[in-house]
């Protein structure tokens, strides 16, 4: 039981049905994290005094350190995956919304006044013109999110178990099985990365038009973290 | 429950105030981390950050690096470093680091790329010498956004070593993790408004910071 | 430069409205949303109560405990009853919450530990009183089964290095600590430090206060780590650490009985079946201090699988 995929039995999982849990624990709450702040972006740009308010809440938020939202949120949701989830769909959130508000708001009024001319209506106009445009931010966004994700899930293993790949973390230093650790984050940055190439790849397909490289990099890299609600990226 | 019962009871037991697990002691504690922390990254990507950006080489390298250690766990790090190393304030300080260097090393480089070439070509034209063009034009004009990605990097270390308690490391993470094995909600609640004010005072000390060093001209062209 | 484009954008003034319509796809959008957000398999509620019929099992964030958690969890199902394990969930504190509100059934516990958690004031004069005393203490629903002779109490132990220095043996008790206790620094979970089984009790019991307390874990691999470089020169050890004998430290002797009894003891939900009481019952029978150090160096030295050591164990006391 020294080996580097000797997983312990008390983490009741494979090293692949662990890397299938952390996947699950890192996106799903991305995923609700998107779909949540589209529309709630979408009425910061359209009632422009709820902006403000908005960032200084998610401001807030956002300092939060997981670790102490995970264990005030046991008491309602006891030990389980969804305690860890709910706090990652928060941050991603919080990270998402400035992103895409600052992104829907870049577009334009020139390409607005267009597209009002050629007879879209708003709704459409939101998601045929604004949105696309506004894409490579959003994506930037996702790849700042998903990176803090992945990364965040570990702490859960704190709470009992509920850290998937993080679960290694502690029983690295339980049976004292270094290895176990070092699998731990290769496996983690591994997924970071697929993850992250996966959104490249992703912004390439929505974003025909853009020139290849622009966007990603480290001018997004920049501009996301421009942010001080952007600093999730891996505490 | 309320919270914020928890956070007065918290603030309002005299217990909480002195001695080595007292408010005081682990907010410097923190602190200091964080100041350490943040001066080692500086060191390490200021200057780097500072000479690819002036000469324009090495931004794939840098977006690879990026990526790179933004994919890095830090509580993984953490606990990796722990268990082989022994703990210790030297060991947490790598994390810490590596969390660290890539916000500043990156938004550094992207200031002093995005600086306006006008200006600065001159600067060249009347002769000026490449380091004081880096100095006297490109940093002044950078400043901004350079200071965003120390602030950056200052919040995410204040949020990061809160979980380095969980490897014996003091500062206000303690309260957190001693609150959640003693299943102590005061603790917990009273702790991550410690780090979450903590935080705060991050933002504003660099919102200040930015007031006082980057220059008027500079200020209102952006704002 | 995102930032100035945005700012740009954010000074124009003229904006087509249609707030209306966007508000309402806004709203339809946030509750696909919160649908999207609970879409996990656990439902809070559901997942909070074990499941009708099957015994979950729980463990402690230390090796003995997940260890002796396999242990009743094999012989269990050995009896063919449907086991499920919920491990490593942390200290006493919060496990013993969740035997009361039925996420976990059976929970490996030590008897005078859990007596000192319900009730630091208790007595602890013999085994037996002190699993009276748990039981009436006990949440209603729970019930201690037959402990076993295998016993592994807290310590407070300390480094070779310091007990030269201050001249403490085999025989020297927590007593003669008191004059030297302000110089040292003690390590320990971070639940020791408000447990009677822990500071407190060694501040009332023997009026001893450290220098300060430093936080580590449930006397594993930390805790280990921190006394033998001397990060603290006394820790709280388990007596049956297999590093106690190996790194040389220094058992201080208890003459107040403040720790007290640990027996190893099942903690069962009075749900649990009668072959199930029967099958735990058997293996506290068989289970003695002696046995239990073996077993703990097999997970801990020679790194063994606790399931393993579990089910190899269970096989040789025939009651697999």
């Amino acid at each position: 039981m020294n080996g580097f995929f000797d997983i312990p039995s008390d983490l009741q999982h494979s090293w692949p049905g662990l890397i299938g849990l952390h996947v699950r624990e890192a996106l799903l709450p991305v995923a609700a994290g998107l779909l949540l702040a589209l529309p709630l972006a979408q009425l910061c740009v359209r009632l422009r005094w709820l902006y403000a308010p908005v960032l200084g809440v998610t401001t807030v938020l956002y300092a939060i350190p997981s670790l102490a939202f995970f264990v005030v949120l046991i008491d309602y949701t006891g030990q389980t995956e969804l305690t860890v989830m709910i706090p990652l769909a928060v941050y991603s959130l919080v990270v998402l919304v400035p992103a895409i508000v600052d992104a829907v708001r870049s577009v334009p009024q020139e390409t607005l006044a267009a597209a009002t001319a050629m007879g879209f209506g708003p709704v459409r106009r939101y998601l045929q013109v604004q949105l696309p445009i506004a894409a490579p931010a959003v994506i930037a966004g996702l790849r700042v999110a998903t990176a803090s994700s992945i990364s965040l899930v570990s702490v859960g293993a704190l709470i009992g178990n509920q850290g998937a790949l993080g679960n290694l973390l502690a029983a690295a230093q339980k049976y004292d099985r270094p290895e176990l650790a070092v699998n731990s984050v290769l496996t983690t940055a591994a997924l970071a990365i697929l993850c992250d190439a996966l959104l490249v790849l992703l912004r390439r397909v929505l974003t025909p038009w853009m020139p290849r490289g622009s966007g990603g990099g480290p001018r997004a890299a920049a501009a996301a973290s421009q942010r001080p609600e952007a600093e999730v990226a891996a505490r | 429950m309320n919270v914020l019962t928890f956070v007065d009871a918290f603030f309002s037991d005299s217990a909480h105030w002195h001695g080595y697990d007292g408010i005081p002691q682990r907010l410097l504690e923190h602190v200091q981390y964080t100041l350490l922390a943040l001066a080692l990254a500086a060191a390490i990507g200021l200057p780097a950050g500072l000479l690819t950006g002036h000469t324009g080489r090495g931004g794939n390298a840098i977006a690879f690096i990026a990526t790179a250690a933004r994919a890095l766990p830090s509580f993984g790090l953490l606990v990796l470093i722990v268990v082989t190393l022994g703990f210790g304030l030297l060991p947490v300080m790598i994390p810490l680091v590596v969390l660290a260097v890539p916000p500043i090393l990156v938004t550094t480089y992207e200031a002093v790329r995005s600086v306006d070439p006008a200006p600065v070509d001159a600067a060249r034209g009347m002769g000026m010498h490449e380091s004081r063009i880096l100095f006297q034009v490109e940093l002044p004009v950078a400043l901004p956004l350079i200071l965003s990605g120390l602030r950056s990097a200052a919040i995410q270390i204040v949020s990061t070593a809160t979980i380095a308690a969980y490897v014996s490391l003091g500062g206000l993470g303690r309260y957190i993790v001693d609150g959640l094995y003693q299943r102590d909600y005061e603790k917990v609640v009273g702790g991550a408004t410690l780090v979450a004010l903590l935080a705060l005072a991050t933002i504003a000390v660099f919102w200040a910071a930015g007031r006082l060093a980057v220059s008027p001209g500079v200020r209102r062209h952006r704002t | 430069m995102t930032s100035t484009a945005s700012t740009h954008s954010t000074r124009s003034r003229t904006r087509h409205t249609g707030a209306g319509a966007v508000a309402l796809t806004a709203v339809a959008a946030l509750l696909a949303g919160c649908g999207g957000s609970g879409d996990t398999s656990d439902n809070p509620l559901a997942g909070e109560k074990a499941e009708a019929g099957t015994v979950v099992v729980g463990s402690n964030n230390f090796a003995e405990s997940t260890l002796l958690a396999d242990i009743y969890g094999e012989a269990l199902k050995a009896k063919g009853i449907k086991v499920t394990y919920k491990h490593n969930i942390g200290s006493r504190e919060t496990t013993y919450g969740l035997m009361k509100n039925g996420s976990i059934t059976v929970l490996p516990e030590y008897n005078g530990s859990l007596l000192a958690f319900l009730d630091p004031e208790a007595e602890q004069k013999s085994a037996e009183e002190v699993n009276a005393a748990v039981k009436a203490r006990l949440d209603k629903g729970l019930t201690l089964l037959q402990s076993s002779p295998a016993e592994d109490k807290d310590s407070v132990s300390v480094n070779a290095e310091t007990a030269k220095k201050y001249k403490l043996t085999a025989s020297s008790t927590l007593a003669d600590l008191k004059d030297v206790a302000p110089e040292l620094v003690i390590g320990g979970s971070p639940e020791f430090q408000t447990r009677h089984h822990g500071l407190k009790g060694l501040k009332s019991v023997y009026g001893l206060e450290f220098e300060s307390f430093k936080a580590l874990d449930a006397g594993g691999p930390l805790t280990q780590a921190a006394l033998t470089r001397n990060t603290v020169q006394a820790a709280n050890i388990f007596t049956t650490d297999p590093t106690i004998v190996k790194e040389k430290f220094v058992v201080l002797k208890d003459p107040e009985n403040l720790f007290g009894f640990a027996n190893v003891t099942p903690l069962v939900s009075k749900e649990l079946p009668k072959e199930g009481v029967d099958a735990l019952d058997a293996v506290s029978a068989k289970l003695d201090t002696e046995t239990l150090l073996k077993l703990d160096a097999q997970v801990q030295l020679e790194k063994k699988d606790p399931l393993d050591v579990a089910k190899a164990w269970l096989k040789s006391a025939g009651l697999d």
